[in-house]
């Protein structure tokens, strides 16, 4: 009962409430699944248009080797937020090796008009627990909540 | 639907169109009017400005027709490509609709050269006109064509959107249906019925800020002429209008008003939403459905990894795109429309409301409209951004013939958006859940028998929606 009242006196507690839990979905750090770092190589097959495979999963801090072979035209990889790129003849063998220092999801793109669907030929590096999925899965909780509060007066 | 040549409206236009059905009346909103603005007023009542706009839209169409079909295959290379997909779609998505609703229809050029044919003149009607006038059939009315179009584009977005060709073949056929509609039926038939983007934007604008409303209601009903409804080219009743969907934003009934009774309004976000509507019809739910259901397939298609699907949606006449095809209409015809209409049922029953499901329905979608605007710009932004550097370099060379024009052909501006683009994407979406949630609780407001229980079902339908607009954005 004291702990409504008290609410009450406050004006907006209810957006304080909201912003705080908002604040701590947004910052707190999620104990992460510790492994001991590894060496890991993915051959990926590029064709029009499409990676093969079009997932690839590392931990963090593991020293990932792409090897890249195209097979039908030049194909490309870039990969988003690594700042990292290979190109690869038909039938040649492009390799990429780097350490995977930052987690989270990145795509990776085709970096060569190879057909008409070329912007679109993407994959995906996953690196660790993607957070970002994470914390905004939670955040959509509270804005759904919020939207409703918004109006309930 | 607020057509006026729709309902028997002489005399009978209800003065209290626009506000809720329910007892609970929510408090007016503030608005700017800015015919009242007395700078802006002359830029508003010349049709100059507004013409001049249109004939470069329409230049621009005409050689994106040109480099289209002249131009480079390769599609980053050529204008038509870059500047419809990436400039102009993105334009539309990020800026005119959710800033200036169905602004785009007051410049856009289509309609332009059929109107002109219709109207006998461009900037004022003249005694030669080649059109039947015949009026739009009754059973073809409301959004139905407009929904069917969407989908269509959908079902051969793979190879519209990237082959420069398609794309101009498909404004010149848009072309082609907007002058054969205006010599067949009356007024802005196409626009009204037909275009696909027509659609897109009219659902969208209810949640824009500008609206055409009158200042006055007692001033139209004792004006005799009706001079707006005789000159709008939508068949609009400025006094009959109840959101903003229709409203092309032509301006003519401002121009045309002897009392100066016609306001073009500024609002706050989102003023049409909310309201409890006892209209029946479904049409407007179900494009709001489509235009929901398309954001999320178009973003399992495009931004996705799944080679498979992207070569099935680009492989058209294929069995494999005969898979894609089946899928894509079997989404958008009964898993969305059947999820949606579950939740709304649930609701009505857990709260114990005796309205008519159609019109639960019909009235609930509203809740779907800021969210189904959010992903669209969310996806977006996952299919613009990385292209934004084209968009410099096709302005030097629009045909890809190997041009410099301006110098800045082989600019190698390409900045790594990917790190902001994420969290802008997860903002966006978590801002148009918000704003659903906001509207169905308004809903929940404006029912008379109004509890949380109605909106809940309908809220975790929109929960799961963003959950897969995330996972497919940046999952």
């Amino acid at each position: 009962m004291m702990h409504k009242s008290l609410c009450r006196g406050i004006p907006g507690w209810r957006w304080i409430v909201l912003a705080s839990l908002a604040l701590l979905i947004t910052v707190l750090p999620i104990p992460a699944n510790a492994k001991a770092p590894q060496a890991r190589t993915f051959h990926v097959q590029a064709s029009r248009f499409s990676y093969r495979p079009a997932v690839l999963t590392a931990n963090p801090g593991d020293r990932v080797t792409i090897e890249l072979k195209a097979t039908d035209v030049v194909h490309g990889l870039a990969i988003d937020g690594y700042n990292l790129e290979t190109t690869s003849d038909p039938g040649q063998t492009a390799r990429l090796t780097f350490v995977a220092d930052r987690r989270g999801s990145f795509r990776f793109r085709c970096t060569v008009t190879c057909g008409n669907m070329h912007p679109f030929m993407i994959g995906r590096l996953q690196v660790g627990r993607n957070d970002l999925l994470w914390r905004a899965a939670g955040l959509a909780i509270l804005a759904a909540a919020a939207g409703v509060w918004k109006e309930r007066k | 639907m607020n057509r006026l040549q729709e309902v028997t409206w002489k005399g009978k236009v209800p003065l209290a169109e626009g506000l809720p059905a329910s007892p609970r009346i929510r408090a007016p909103q503030k608005r700017i009017n800015l015919a009242q603005v007395t700078w802006f007023r002359p830029l508003l009542l010349s049709r100059w400005p507004q013409f001049l706009i249109r004939c470069l839209t329409l230049a621009g169409s005409v050689f994106t027709i040109f480099a289209g079909l002249f131009g480079s295959p390769v599609g980053s290379h050529n204008f038509a490509i870059i500047f419809v997909w990436i400039a102009w779609w993105t334009a539309l998505k990020l800026a005119f609709i959710p800033l200036g609703g169905r602004s785009w229809c007051s410049v856009c050029p289509i309609p332009l050269p059929g109107e002109w044919l219709q109207q006998g003149g461009t900037l004022e009607k003249r005694r030669h006109r080649f059109s039947l006038n015949l009026r739009w059939p009754k059973r073809l009315r409301g959004s139905w064509l407009q929904s069917s179009g969407f989908l269509l584009i959908g079902l051969f977005s793979a190879v519209t959107m990237t082959d420069a060709r398609v794309t101009a073949w498909v404004l010149l056929g848009l072309f082609g249906l907007a002058i054969g509609l205006s010599l067949t039926f009356e007024r802005r038939a196409f626009c009204s019925y037909l275009c696909p983007i027509g659609g897109f934007s009219g659902i969208y604008a209810k949640t824009a800020p500008p609206e055409v409303r009158v200042v006055d209601a007692s001033i139209c009903v004792s004006h005799r002429e009706k001079t707006c409804y005789l000159n709008c080219p939508w068949g609009l009743y400025p006094l009959a209008l109840r959101d903003s969907s229709q409203c092309g934003l032509c301006l003519e009934c401002l121009r045309s008003c002897p009392q100066d009774n016609i306001a073009i309004n500024l609002r706050p976000f989102g003023s049409d939403l909310g309201w409890s509507r006892q209209s029946g019809r479904l049409d407007d739910a179900f494009l709001a459905l489509v235009m929901l259901g398309s954001a999320l397939a178009f973003a399992t298609v495009f931004t996705g990894p799944w080679g498979s699907l992207k070569s099935a949606a680009f492989a058209i006449g294929s069995p494999p795109w005969g898979l894609y095809a089946l899928g894509f209409l079997a989404f958008n015809l009964t898993l969305m429309p059947g999820l949606f209409s579950l939740a709304v049922w649930m609701g009505s029953r857990w709260s114990g409301q005796k309205t008519q499901l159609r019109r639960a329905i019909g009235n609930q979608s509203q809740v779907l409209l800021p969210l189904g605007l959010f992903a669209w710009i969310a996806f977006t932004i996952s299919f613009a951004f990385p292209k934004l550097n084209t968009v410099l370099s096709v302005l030097s060379d629009p045909l890809g013939w190997g041009w410099n024009l301006l110098g800045i052909a082989n600019t190698p501006w390409s900045p790594d958006l990917s790190g902001i683009s994420s969290i802008l994407q997860v903002s966006i979406l978590l801002a148009g859940l918000f704003w659903s949630a906001s509207v169905a609780q308004r809903l929940v407001k404006a029912s008379d028998r109004g509890s949380l229980r109605q909106a809940l079902p309908i809220l975790a339908f929109c929960f799961l929606f963003t959950l897969a607009m995330f996972w497919l954005l940046v999952g």
